[in-house]
């Protein structure tokens, strides 16, 4: 029994990792890493800097190689990816408009359309190196949703954005996965913003050290041990503090402090 | 028509100007101007090896061009510095087609054409070469181009879109080769990087897209080869290195133009 459904929860799943090791230059980023990602969950990686996040994303989408294990994704996945951030060369001019139809080309309604969801309407004619780094990433996730993704992967896309930015940034996929119906994988640090608006968590420092809801997670030793309670405003954190309003450890270190 | 040798050098101009054109939009997007110097000059070794076995040059440039291109193709999967690396390469390869030249027994060959380029003795063949070359080019481009400009911009994204970057990379190098065999003949080994950043960095600033940075590269290749050749006949000046200061006579017009138009 154990055997089928086995069998049948890979088939089901969208991405499987099965005890991924990766190394760069010597150095061990990741070892023995199982992830899966189901249908239309939203699961958020979380670790300090250097912890392997992007790295594993990259695996994910097959950028990169794993020495050991082995990455299956369903036959046929399509994958919306916006990575941390795109730097195009100041040679190369390309509008929004022409940016979007990369790789396949899209209708111009279905450009506007997703233009109108990630929340940048009216910027199809600007030339990208004129947007703001907001706007940019908008575009990135426009581009992305445009492929009509089973997935949805974002690598620490709020990164340059101010506060208020990057939360309205994730309210802005959460719409989309509402409207979509596809999964969401996405890397971290801000861990106030993407704790409330995960299905699962997933806690990475080279290995997952733990796993599972944002409740969960947040109470984890693991966790706490990575990132302590001095993330002020954490919201899990908060909600845990006035969940159990036991927490005598004073002594955690700030995330920074775990780089 | 063709019995007329200008007739033939305008075409040779024209359908270099095609090929490098197009292709050194991406040469330039992907900063690649060392690959072209390298491929370049191993082409001179090309030409040596050519003479000394007594096979076609084309060939002989084709195949040394080929292997420089796959050699560095292989070296930039290691992700090592790799400009040293390339200024090793093509200066070695460089100076290596120079000395092998001498020994040649028998024959004292003057390396100038393939230097500098020849384009006034350009015969029919020579101009069936140049425009199958790039017409190959073209064609390649044209099939694979959605692929190579994610791939331009973002490596990531052509892997999320299942497109794999290094196929792009190879393509690239390989056209390369291919643009190298056809303009040797044009401006020579040493000037052909210029033939391919020159008329794209010219029409960088005209153009809103790639596809028109594209075109309008051509056609500044196009202009650069006729004006060129035009004012190596009344000037009585070489004419391959005439194109190349044509193109950068309209580079700097053009980025002047564009300084003071804004």
């Amino acid at each position: 029994m154990p055997r089928l459904s086995g069998t049948r929860r890979r088939f089901m799943n969208l991405i499987n990792a099965e005890k991924i090791d990766f190394a760069h230059g010597g150095q061990r980023v990741l070892h023995g890493v199982d992830l899966t990602l189901d249908p239309a969950e939203i699961v958020t990686i979380v670790g300090p800097n250097g912890s392997g996040k992007s790295t594993l994303l990259r695996l994910l989408i097959g950028a990169l190689k794993p020495q050991k294990g082995r990455v299956t994704r369903k036959p046929g996945l399509r994958i919306g990816y916006v990575p941390q951030k795109l730097h195009i060369d100041p040679t190369l001019p390309i509008t929004v408009a022409r940016f979007l139809n990369l790789p396949h080309r899209v209708s111009r309604q279905d450009a506007q359309e997703a233009l109108e969801t990630a929340g940048v309407p009216g910027v199809s004619d600007r030339q990208m190196s004129q947007l703001s780094g907001g706007q940019f990433q908008r575009v990135l996730l426009a581009r992305a949703i445009l492929g009509k993704p089973d997935v949805l992967m974002l690598d620490e896309a709020t990164q340059g954005l101010d506060q208020p930015g990057s939360a309205s940034f994730y309210r802005q996929i959460e719409s989309v996965r509402r409207d979509l119906g596809c999964a969401v994988l996405m890397v971290s640090h801000e861990l106030h913003v993407v704790m409330s608006a995960s299905d699962r968590v997933v806690c990475l420092n080279g290995h997952v050290c733990c796993e599972g809801t944002p409740e969960v997670v947040s109470v984890a030793p693991a966790y706490r041990e990575l990132f302590g309670t001095g993330t002020g405003g954490a919201l899990a954190l908060y909600r845990h503090e006035h969940d159990h309003g036991h927490d005598h450890d004073h002594h955690h270190h700030h995330h920074e402090a775990a780089e | 028509m063709l019995d007329d040798f200008l007739v033939r050098a305008a075409l040779a101009g024209v359908g270099t100007a095609v090929g490098a054109g197009l292709l050194g939009c991406f040469v330039v997007w992907r900063r690649m101007a060392y690959f072209g110097d390298a491929t370049a000059h191993a082409a001179v070794l090309g030409v040596a090896l050519a003479l000394g076995f007594g096979t076609s040059i084309t060939l002989g440039v084709v195949i040394v061009a080929l292997a420089m291109a796959v050699l560095i193709h292989g070296l930039t999967g290691q992700g090592a510095a790799i400009d040293t690396m390339l200024g090793v390469l093509s200066h070695g390869a460089l100076a290596l087609g120079l000395v092998a030249v001498t020994m040649i027994p028998g024959q004292r060959v003057d390396l100038d054409a393939y230097l500098f380029g020849d384009v006034l003795s350009v015969s029919r063949g020579d101009l069936l070469i140049i425009w199958g070359g790039s017409a190959v080019v073209a064609a390649v481009l044209w099939w694979q181009w959605s692929a190579m400009l994610t791939t331009t911009l973002s490596p990531d994204l052509a892997y999320a879109a299942g497109i794999n970057p290094r196929h792009a990379q190879l393509i690239l190098t390989l056209l390369l080769a291919g643009v190298v065999a056809v303009a040797i003949k044009v401006v020579g080994a040493l000037l052909i990087t210029a033939l391919l950043i020159i008329p794209a960095a010219t029409a960088r600033g005209f153009a809103q897209t790639p596809e028109r940075m594209a075109l309008l590269s051509v056609g500044v290749g196009v202009f650069a080869a006729l004006g060129g050749l035009r004012f190596a006949l009344v000037f009585d000046t070489p004419v391959g290195p005439s194109m190349i200061c044509m193109a950068a006579a309209l580079f700097g017009i053009g980025t002047i133009g564009g300084k003071l138009r804004r």
